[in-house]
Protein backbone atom coordinates (compact mmCIF):
# COMPACT_ATOMS: atom_id res chain seq x y z
CA UNK A 1 0.00 0.00 0.00
CA UNK A 2 1.24 3.67 -0.69
CA UNK A 3 0.71 6.06 1.73
CA UNK A 4 1.88 9.72 0.80
CA UNK A 5 2.29 12.71 2.86
CA UNK A 6 4.56 15.83 3.66
CA UNK A 7 7.75 14.97 5.24
CA UNK A 8 9.30 18.33 6.13
CA UNK A 9 7.36 20.11 3.81
CA UNK A 10 8.07 17.96 0.85
CA UNK A 11 5.47 15.57 -0.92
CA UNK A 12 6.49 11.58 -0.53
CA UNK A 13 5.32 8.31 -0.78
CA UNK A 14 6.00 5.40 1.29
CA UNK A 15 5.13 1.70 0.78
CA UNK A 16 4.28 -0.38 3.18
CA UNK A 17 2.15 -2.27 5.63
CA UNK A 18 -0.77 -0.23 7.09
CA UNK A 19 0.45 -1.10 10.37
CA UNK A 20 3.88 -0.31 9.77
CA UNK A 21 5.97 1.97 11.95
CA UNK A 22 6.44 5.25 10.81
CA UNK A 23 9.66 5.17 12.69
CA UNK A 24 10.69 2.28 10.10
CA UNK A 25 9.34 4.30 7.69
CA UNK A 26 11.23 6.80 8.12
CA UNK A 27 14.37 5.43 8.28
CA UNK A 28 14.93 2.92 6.03
CA UNK A 29 12.72 4.17 3.11
CA UNK A 30 12.81 7.92 3.62
CA UNK A 31 16.89 7.95 4.47
CA UNK A 32 15.94 9.85 7.64
CA UNK A 33 17.80 8.19 10.26
CA UNK A 34 18.02 11.46 12.51
CA UNK A 35 14.91 9.52 14.69
CA UNK A 36 16.28 7.11 16.69
CA UNK A 37 14.83 4.14 18.27
CA UNK A 38 15.06 3.50 21.88
CA UNK A 39 13.12 1.24 22.97
CA UNK A 40 10.06 0.95 20.35
CA UNK A 41 7.34 0.94 22.65
CA UNK A 42 6.58 4.29 23.71
CA UNK A 43 8.98 4.84 26.94
CA UNK A 44 11.72 6.53 25.50
CA UNK A 45 10.90 9.62 23.42
CA UNK A 46 13.98 8.70 20.87
CA UNK A 47 12.12 8.34 18.27
CA UNK A 48 9.85 11.98 18.90
CA UNK A 49 8.45 13.52 15.43
CA UNK A 50 6.36 15.83 14.97
CA UNK A 51 2.68 14.96 13.21
CA UNK A 52 0.57 17.97 12.18
CA UNK A 53 2.80 20.22 14.60
CA UNK A 54 2.67 17.94 17.75
CA UNK A 55 5.29 15.90 19.27
CA UNK A 56 4.24 12.17 18.75
CA UNK A 57 6.45 9.00 19.28
CA UNK A 58 7.56 7.58 15.14
CA UNK A 59 7.57 4.03 16.91
CA UNK A 60 3.90 4.37 17.81
CA UNK A 61 2.62 5.41 14.60
CA UNK A 62 1.24 3.46 12.12
CA UNK A 63 1.38 4.52 8.61
CA UNK A 64 -1.47 4.71 7.09
CA UNK A 65 -2.58 7.03 9.83
CA UNK A 66 0.44 9.46 8.26
CA UNK A 67 -2.14 9.85 4.45
CA UNK A 68 -1.72 13.61 3.99
CA UNK A 69 -0.37 14.65 6.89
CA UNK A 70 2.93 17.10 8.10
CA UNK A 71 5.56 14.82 9.55
CA UNK A 72 8.64 16.50 10.75
CA UNK A 73 12.05 14.99 11.79
CA UNK A 74 14.43 16.47 13.75
CA UNK A 75 16.40 16.98 9.97
CA UNK A 76 13.49 19.57 9.31
CA UNK A 77 13.25 21.13 12.41
CA UNK A 78 16.93 21.74 13.00
CA UNK A 79 17.74 22.65 9.17
CA UNK A 80 17.62 26.29 9.77
CA UNK A 81 16.28 26.97 13.33
CA UNK A 82 15.32 30.59 14.30
CA UNK A 83 14.71 32.54 17.33
CA UNK A 84 14.69 30.38 20.85
CA UNK A 85 14.98 26.97 19.13
CA UNK A 86 18.45 28.65 17.50
CA UNK A 87 19.73 30.01 20.95
CA UNK A 88 18.37 26.82 22.96
CA UNK A 89 20.63 24.54 20.71
CA UNK A 90 23.25 27.06 20.36
CA UNK A 91 23.73 26.41 24.39
CA UNK A 92 22.70 22.72 24.29
CA UNK A 93 26.22 21.26 23.98
CA UNK A 94 27.94 24.18 25.90
CA UNK A 95 25.83 23.24 29.12
CA UNK A 96 26.27 19.17 28.62
CA UNK A 97 23.11 18.26 27.30
CA UNK A 98 24.73 16.12 24.67
CA UNK A 99 26.49 13.18 25.53
CA UNK A 100 25.83 10.15 23.96
CA UNK A 101 23.38 11.33 21.76
CA UNK A 102 21.22 8.87 21.67
CA UNK A 103 18.22 10.61 22.91
CA UNK A 104 19.14 14.08 21.60
CA UNK A 105 17.36 14.19 18.28
CA UNK A 106 13.99 13.16 19.97
CA UNK A 107 14.39 15.74 22.58
CA UNK A 108 15.19 18.32 19.96
CA UNK A 109 12.12 18.07 18.33
CA UNK A 110 9.88 17.72 21.74
CA UNK A 111 11.86 21.39 23.11
CA UNK A 112 11.13 22.60 19.36
CA UNK A 113 7.58 22.08 20.01
CA UNK A 114 7.46 23.67 23.65
CA UNK A 115 9.38 26.56 22.22
CA UNK A 116 7.30 27.05 19.48
CA UNK A 117 4.16 28.04 21.76
CA UNK A 118 6.81 29.16 25.08
CA UNK A 119 9.25 31.39 23.72
CA UNK A 120 10.70 31.30 27.78
CA UNK A 121 9.45 28.26 29.50
CA UNK A 122 10.32 27.61 33.05
CA UNK A 123 12.28 24.91 34.26
CA UNK A 124 9.03 23.05 35.46
CA UNK A 125 7.61 23.59 32.25
CA UNK A 126 10.72 22.10 30.57
CA UNK A 127 10.72 19.30 32.68
CA UNK A 128 7.09 18.29 32.18
CA UNK A 129 7.29 18.50 28.04
CA UNK A 130 10.29 15.99 28.81
CA UNK A 131 8.38 13.41 30.90
CA UNK A 132 8.10 11.38 27.88
CA UNK A 133 12.07 11.55 27.21
CA UNK A 134 14.45 9.54 28.75
CA UNK A 135 18.61 10.48 28.95
CA UNK A 136 20.61 7.91 30.61
CA UNK A 137 23.56 9.98 30.50
CA UNK A 138 23.08 13.48 31.23
CA UNK A 139 20.90 13.68 34.09
CA UNK A 140 18.90 16.38 32.72
CA UNK A 141 20.57 19.38 33.94
CA UNK A 142 22.62 20.18 30.94
CA UNK A 143 19.57 19.86 28.87
CA UNK A 144 17.20 21.80 31.54
CA UNK A 145 19.94 24.74 31.96
CA UNK A 146 19.73 25.08 27.79
CA UNK A 147 16.24 25.85 28.08
CA UNK A 148 15.61 27.44 31.15
CA UNK A 149 19.44 29.36 32.01
CA UNK A 150 17.97 32.01 33.66
CA UNK A 151 16.90 30.10 36.75
CA UNK A 152 18.85 29.24 39.54
CA UNK A 153 21.31 26.39 39.47
CA UNK A 154 21.22 23.75 42.04
CA UNK B 1 -4.76 -5.51 2.95
CA UNK B 2 -7.65 -2.60 3.53
CA UNK B 3 -6.86 0.32 5.94
CA UNK B 4 -10.39 2.62 6.00
CA UNK B 5 -10.49 6.12 7.06
CA UNK B 6 -14.50 6.67 6.95
CA UNK B 7 -15.76 10.22 7.10
CA UNK B 8 -18.90 9.72 9.09
CA UNK B 9 -20.01 7.26 11.90
CA UNK B 10 -22.61 5.52 9.36
CA UNK B 11 -20.09 4.59 7.44
CA UNK B 12 -17.86 3.14 9.68
CA UNK B 13 -20.33 1.05 11.49
CA UNK B 14 -21.21 -0.25 7.76
CA UNK B 15 -17.65 -0.86 7.01
CA UNK B 16 -17.59 -3.28 10.35
CA UNK B 17 -20.95 -4.71 9.96
CA UNK B 18 -19.31 -6.03 6.27
CA UNK B 19 -16.16 -6.99 8.06
CA UNK B 20 -16.02 -8.66 11.13
CA UNK B 21 -12.28 -9.01 10.87
CA UNK B 22 -11.78 -5.04 10.85
CA UNK B 23 -9.83 -3.58 13.65
CA UNK B 24 -10.83 0.01 14.65
CA UNK B 25 -8.33 2.08 15.55
CA UNK B 26 -7.87 5.50 17.03
CA UNK B 27 -4.88 7.27 18.78
CA UNK B 28 -2.76 3.68 18.05
CA UNK B 29 -0.64 3.77 21.63
CA UNK B 30 -1.91 0.97 23.14
CA UNK B 31 -2.21 -1.54 19.42
CA UNK B 32 1.49 -0.69 18.58
CA UNK B 33 3.06 -1.99 21.41
CA UNK B 34 1.45 -5.43 21.06
CA UNK B 35 4.74 -6.85 18.73
CA UNK B 36 5.50 -6.58 15.42
CA UNK B 37 3.75 -10.22 14.92
CA UNK B 38 0.45 -8.71 15.60
CA UNK B 39 0.73 -5.73 14.23
CA UNK B 40 1.52 -7.67 10.63
CA UNK B 41 -1.69 -9.73 11.24
CA UNK B 42 -3.73 -6.51 11.94
CA UNK B 43 -3.98 -5.84 8.41
CA UNK B 44 -7.58 -4.89 7.87
CA UNK B 45 -7.64 -1.59 9.93
CA UNK B 46 -9.99 1.02 10.06
CA UNK B 47 -9.25 4.62 11.53
CA UNK B 48 -11.75 6.45 14.21
CA UNK B 49 -9.70 9.75 13.99
CA UNK B 50 -11.29 10.90 11.19
CA UNK B 51 -15.10 10.75 12.81
CA UNK B 52 -16.40 14.09 13.21
CA UNK B 53 -19.12 12.14 15.47
CA UNK B 54 -16.20 10.99 17.94
CA UNK B 55 -14.67 14.44 18.48
CA UNK B 56 -14.93 17.60 20.19
CA UNK B 57 -16.62 18.36 23.73
CA UNK B 58 -19.92 19.70 24.17
CA UNK B 59 -22.22 20.20 26.70
CA UNK B 60 -25.55 18.95 26.95
CA UNK B 61 -28.45 19.15 28.72
CA UNK B 62 -27.58 16.46 31.50
CA UNK B 63 -24.05 17.84 31.35
CA UNK B 64 -20.65 17.36 29.05
CA UNK B 65 -20.14 14.94 26.07
CA UNK B 66 -16.80 14.05 25.42
CA UNK B 67 -15.79 12.74 22.02
CA UNK B 68 -14.37 8.92 21.97
CA UNK B 69 -11.37 9.99 20.08
CA UNK B 70 -10.70 13.04 22.08
CA UNK B 71 -6.88 12.88 23.07
CA UNK B 72 -5.94 13.36 26.65
CA UNK B 73 -4.00 16.65 25.25
CA UNK B 74 -7.46 18.31 24.33
CA UNK B 75 -8.50 17.08 27.92
CA UNK B 76 -6.01 18.59 29.31
CA UNK B 77 -6.98 22.20 27.53
CA UNK B 78 -10.29 21.72 28.05
CA UNK B 79 -11.63 24.97 30.08
CA UNK B 80 -15.30 23.07 30.36
CA UNK B 81 -13.84 20.05 31.73
CA UNK B 82 -11.23 21.70 34.08
CA UNK B 83 -14.29 24.14 35.21
CA UNK B 84 -16.79 21.05 36.01
CA UNK B 85 -14.40 17.93 36.08
CA UNK B 86 -10.97 18.45 37.47
CA UNK B 87 -10.34 14.86 38.00
CA UNK B 88 -10.44 14.00 34.64
CA UNK B 89 -8.10 17.06 33.82
CA UNK B 90 -5.69 15.63 36.57
CA UNK B 91 -5.61 12.70 35.11
CA UNK B 92 -5.60 13.86 31.42
CA UNK B 93 -2.23 15.18 32.89
CA UNK B 94 -0.85 11.59 33.80
CA UNK B 95 -1.33 9.63 31.39
CA UNK B 96 1.68 8.98 29.67
CA UNK B 97 4.47 11.90 28.51
CA UNK B 98 3.17 14.77 26.58
CA UNK B 99 3.52 12.49 23.18
CA UNK B 100 1.86 10.00 24.86
CA UNK B 101 -1.19 12.62 25.35
CA UNK B 102 -1.57 13.94 21.82
CA UNK B 103 -2.09 10.74 20.75
CA UNK B 104 -3.96 8.15 23.28
CA UNK B 105 -7.52 8.73 23.16
CA UNK B 106 -10.50 8.86 26.14
CA UNK B 107 -12.29 6.21 23.97
CA UNK B 108 -9.11 4.14 23.56
CA UNK B 109 -8.48 3.96 27.26
CA UNK B 110 -11.61 2.46 27.91
CA UNK B 111 -11.66 0.34 25.15
CA UNK B 112 -8.63 -1.26 26.23
CA UNK B 113 -9.77 -2.43 29.45
CA UNK B 114 -6.51 -2.45 31.17
CA UNK B 115 -7.46 -2.44 34.99
CA UNK B 116 -4.61 0.36 35.58
CA UNK B 117 -6.02 2.42 32.60
CA UNK B 118 -6.25 6.23 34.18
CA UNK B 119 -9.32 7.63 33.17
CA UNK B 120 -11.83 4.80 34.17
CA UNK B 121 -11.91 5.48 38.11
CA UNK B 122 -12.68 8.95 37.20
CA UNK B 123 -14.95 8.15 34.81
CA UNK B 124 -16.48 5.92 37.38
CA UNK B 125 -16.32 8.71 40.29
CA UNK B 126 -17.92 10.89 37.62
CA UNK B 127 -20.94 8.49 37.13
CA UNK B 128 -20.59 8.61 32.94
CA UNK B 129 -22.75 7.13 30.40
CA UNK B 130 -20.58 5.57 27.70
CA UNK B 131 -22.69 5.31 24.25
CA UNK B 132 -21.84 2.59 21.73
CA UNK B 133 -23.23 2.08 18.19
CA UNK B 134 -23.20 -0.39 15.80
CA UNK B 135 -25.57 -2.00 12.89
CA UNK B 136 -28.41 -2.03 15.30
CA UNK B 137 -28.38 1.74 15.94
CA UNK B 138 -27.11 3.62 19.25
CA UNK B 139 -27.07 2.29 22.88
CA UNK B 140 -26.05 3.57 26.49
CA UNK B 141 -24.40 1.65 29.24
CA UNK B 142 -23.44 2.80 32.53
CA UNK B 143 -20.02 2.90 33.00
CA UNK B 144 -19.97 0.81 35.85
CA UNK B 145 -21.28 -2.08 33.56
CA UNK B 146 -19.33 -1.56 30.78
CA UNK B 147 -16.42 -3.05 32.01
CA UNK B 148 -17.46 -6.97 32.42
CA UNK B 149 -13.86 -8.97 33.39
CA UNK B 150 -10.79 -8.68 33.00
CA UNK B 151 -10.25 -6.72 29.55
CA UNK B 152 -13.65 -7.25 28.42
CA UNK B 153 -16.30 -4.58 27.82
CA UNK B 154 -19.96 -4.52 27.19
CA UNK B 155 -18.97 -3.46 23.73
CA UNK B 156 -20.13 -6.27 21.00
CA UNK B 157 -18.47 -7.30 17.62
CA UNK B 158 -18.56 -4.07 15.49
CA UNK B 159 -20.01 -1.84 17.84
CA UNK B 160 -18.01 1.81 18.20
CA UNK B 161 -17.23 3.33 21.45
CA UNK B 162 -18.94 6.98 20.34
CA UNK B 163 -19.25 9.47 23.18
CA UNK B 164 -18.89 9.71 27.11
CA UNK B 165 -21.10 11.91 29.00
CA UNK B 166 -20.38 13.08 32.66
CA UNK B 167 -23.89 14.39 34.07
CA UNK B 168 -23.44 17.64 36.05
CA UNK B 169 -22.00 17.06 39.38
CA UNK B 170 -24.07 18.52 42.39
CA UNK B 171 -23.04 21.90 43.66
CA UNK B 172 -20.04 21.80 46.16
CA UNK B 173 -18.68 18.54 44.51
CA UNK B 174 -15.19 18.01 45.73
CA UNK B 175 -13.01 15.94 43.03
CA UNK B 176 -10.12 14.30 43.76
CA UNK B 177 -7.73 11.87 41.48
CA UNK B 178 -4.71 10.58 42.29
CA UNK B 179 -1.97 7.83 40.69
CA UNK B 180 0.77 5.76 42.67
CA UNK B 181 3.42 4.39 40.17
CA UNK B 182 7.31 4.32 39.44
CA UNK B 183 7.52 7.44 39.09
CA UNK B 184 5.75 10.75 38.66
CA UNK B 185 5.42 10.92 34.89
CA UNK B 186 4.73 8.62 32.57
CA UNK B 187 4.12 5.78 34.68
CA UNK B 188 1.75 3.11 34.64
CA UNK B 189 -0.45 2.89 37.60
CA UNK B 190 0.26 0.72 40.83
CA UNK B 191 -2.80 2.15 42.43
CA UNK B 192 -5.06 4.59 40.69
CA UNK B 193 -7.87 6.55 42.72
CA UNK B 194 -10.63 8.91 41.84
CA UNK B 195 -13.36 10.18 44.26
CA UNK B 196 -16.11 12.39 43.89
CA UNK B 197 -18.50 13.51 47.06
CA UNK B 198 -20.11 16.48 48.63
CA UNK B 199 -21.24 17.49 52.14
CA UNK B 200 -24.31 18.91 53.09
CA UNK B 201 -24.99 20.06 56.64
CA UNK B 202 -21.78 18.71 58.54
CA UNK B 203 -22.58 14.82 56.50
CA UNK B 204 -21.37 13.65 53.39
CA UNK B 205 -24.65 13.23 51.33
CA UNK B 206 -23.15 12.05 48.11
CA UNK B 207 -19.94 9.97 47.62
CA UNK B 208 -18.51 7.77 44.94
CA UNK B 209 -15.06 6.34 45.35
CA UNK B 210 -13.02 4.37 42.41
CA UNK B 211 -10.16 2.53 41.90
CA UNK B 212 -8.03 0.47 39.08
CA UNK B 213 -5.45 -1.61 39.57
CA UNK B 214 -6.45 -3.31 42.39
CA UNK B 215 -9.24 -5.97 40.63
CA UNK B 216 -9.66 -7.77 37.14
CA UNK B 217 -11.82 -4.13 36.06
CA UNK B 218 -11.58 -0.84 37.29
CA UNK B 219 -13.79 -0.86 40.30
CA UNK B 220 -16.39 1.38 42.29
CA UNK B 221 -15.52 1.10 45.95
CA UNK B 222 -18.71 0.44 47.34
CA UNK B 223 -18.16 -0.99 50.59
CA UNK B 224 -15.99 1.90 51.49
CA UNK B 225 -18.72 4.05 49.97
CA UNK B 226 -21.82 2.81 52.04
CA UNK B 227 -19.26 3.02 55.33
CA UNK B 228 -18.92 6.70 54.99
CA UNK B 229 -22.52 8.43 53.37
CA UNK B 230 -23.89 10.42 55.82
CA UNK B 231 -21.00 10.85 58.27
CA UNK B 232 -19.57 13.57 59.42
CA UNK B 233 -16.42 14.37 57.69
CA UNK B 234 -13.05 14.16 59.51
CA UNK B 235 -10.28 11.81 60.43
CA UNK B 236 -12.48 8.96 61.87
CA UNK B 237 -14.23 8.95 58.82
CA UNK B 238 -11.46 8.85 56.20
CA UNK B 239 -9.44 5.91 58.14
CA UNK B 240 -12.98 4.23 58.01
CA UNK B 241 -13.06 4.48 54.21
CA UNK B 242 -9.76 3.27 53.71
CA UNK B 243 -9.19 0.64 55.83
CA UNK B 244 -12.92 -0.85 54.25
CA UNK B 245 -11.65 0.03 50.83
CA UNK B 246 -8.56 -2.35 51.48
CA UNK B 247 -10.84 -5.00 52.33
CA UNK B 248 -12.93 -4.76 49.46
CA UNK B 249 -10.44 -5.39 46.79
CA UNK B 250 -8.94 -7.95 45.27
CA UNK B 251 -5.57 -6.99 43.95
CA UNK B 252 -2.78 -9.09 42.75
CA UNK B 253 1.00 -9.41 42.72
CA UNK B 254 2.34 -8.62 39.01
CA UNK B 255 5.36 -7.18 37.62
CA UNK B 256 4.44 -3.21 39.03
CA UNK B 257 3.58 -4.66 42.44
CA UNK B 258 2.17 -6.62 44.95
CA UNK B 259 -0.71 -7.42 46.29
CA UNK B 260 0.22 -6.22 49.83
CA UNK B 261 1.31 -2.48 48.39
CA UNK B 262 -1.47 -2.13 46.69
CA UNK B 263 -3.91 -2.76 49.73
CA UNK B 264 -1.77 -0.65 51.36
CA UNK B 265 -1.52 2.14 49.12
CA UNK B 266 -5.14 2.13 48.18
CA UNK B 267 -5.82 2.60 52.22
CA UNK B 268 -3.73 5.33 52.63
CA UNK B 269 -4.88 7.58 49.06
CA UNK B 270 -8.75 6.70 49.99
CA UNK B 271 -7.57 8.14 53.89
CA UNK B 272 -6.64 11.16 52.37
CA UNK B 273 -8.95 11.75 49.66
CA UNK B 274 -12.13 11.34 52.44
CA UNK B 275 -10.11 13.52 54.53
CA UNK B 276 -10.24 16.18 51.73
CA UNK B 277 -13.99 16.19 51.79
CA UNK B 278 -15.83 19.85 53.47
C1 LIG C 1 4.60 4.70 26.91
C2 LIG C 1 3.15 4.55 27.23
C3 LIG C 1 2.65 5.12 28.40
C4 LIG C 1 1.30 4.98 28.74
N1 LIG C 1 0.89 5.56 29.90
C5 LIG C 1 -0.40 5.41 30.27
C6 LIG C 1 -0.84 5.96 31.52
O1 LIG C 1 -0.09 6.60 32.26
N2 LIG C 1 -2.15 5.77 31.85
C7 LIG C 1 -3.01 5.07 31.05
O2 LIG C 1 -4.18 4.94 31.41
N3 LIG C 1 -2.61 4.55 29.87
C8 LIG C 1 -1.33 4.70 29.46
N4 LIG C 1 -0.90 4.15 28.29
C9 LIG C 1 -1.86 3.38 27.47
C10 LIG C 1 -2.55 4.16 26.34
O3 LIG C 1 -1.84 5.31 25.99
C11 LIG C 1 -3.99 4.55 26.72
O4 LIG C 1 -4.73 3.41 27.08
C12 LIG C 1 -4.71 5.30 25.58
O5 LIG C 1 -5.86 5.93 26.12
C13 LIG C 1 -5.16 4.38 24.44
O6 LIG C 1 -5.86 5.16 23.48
P1 LIG C 1 -5.55 5.02 21.91
O7 LIG C 1 -6.45 5.96 21.23
O8 LIG C 1 -4.11 5.15 21.65
O9 LIG C 1 -6.02 3.51 21.68
P2 LIG C 1 -5.67 2.49 20.48
O10 LIG C 1 -4.34 1.91 20.71
O11 LIG C 1 -5.94 3.13 19.17
O12 LIG C 1 -6.81 1.40 20.74
C14 LIG C 1 -6.80 0.60 21.91
C15 LIG C 1 -7.92 -0.46 21.81
O13 LIG C 1 -9.18 0.17 21.85
C16 LIG C 1 -9.93 -0.06 20.66
N5 LIG C 1 -10.61 1.21 20.40
C17 LIG C 1 -10.04 2.45 20.42
N6 LIG C 1 -10.98 3.40 20.27
C18 LIG C 1 -12.17 2.76 20.15
C19 LIG C 1 -13.53 3.20 19.98
N7 LIG C 1 -13.83 4.51 19.92
N8 LIG C 1 -14.50 2.27 19.87
C20 LIG C 1 -14.19 0.95 19.95
N9 LIG C 1 -12.94 0.47 20.13
C21 LIG C 1 -11.94 1.37 20.23
C22 LIG C 1 -8.93 -0.51 19.63
O14 LIG C 1 -9.52 -1.41 18.72
C23 LIG C 1 -7.90 -1.22 20.50
O15 LIG C 1 -8.31 -2.52 20.79
C24 LIG C 1 0.42 4.28 27.89
C25 LIG C 1 0.91 3.73 26.71
C26 LIG C 1 2.24 3.84 26.36
C27 LIG C 1 2.75 3.26 25.10
S1 LIG D 1 11.59 4.19 20.31
FE1 LIG D 1 9.70 5.20 20.29
S2 LIG D 1 9.49 5.78 22.35
FE2 LIG D 1 11.31 4.59 22.43
S1 LIG E 1 22.86 11.84 26.04
FE1 LIG E 1 22.96 9.68 26.21
S2 LIG E 1 20.88 9.16 26.48
FE2 LIG E 1 20.83 11.28 26.59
Amino acid sequence: MSTAFLLNGRAVEADGHPMSRLLDVLREQLGHTGTKEGCGEGECGACTVRLDGSPVLSCLVPLFQCAGRRIETVEGITAAPEGPLRDALERFVATGGVQCGACTPGIVVTLASLLASNATPSREEVRTALAGNLCRCTGYEGILRALAPAEPER
Amino acid sequence: MIALSPRSLDEAVRHLADDPALVPVAGCTDLMVRGPEALHRMDRVLDLLGLPELRGICAVSEGLEIGAATTFTEIRHSAAIRAAFPALTAAAEQVGGWQIQNRGTLGGNLANASPAGDSLPVLLALDATVILAGPAGQREVRMDGFHTGYRKTALAPGEILVRIRLPHPPAGTVQAFRKVGTREAQAISKVVVALAGHVEGGRIAGIRLAAGSVAATPVRLRAAEAAILGSSPGLVTAERAGRTAAREVQPIDDVRSTADYRRFALERVVRRMVLGLT
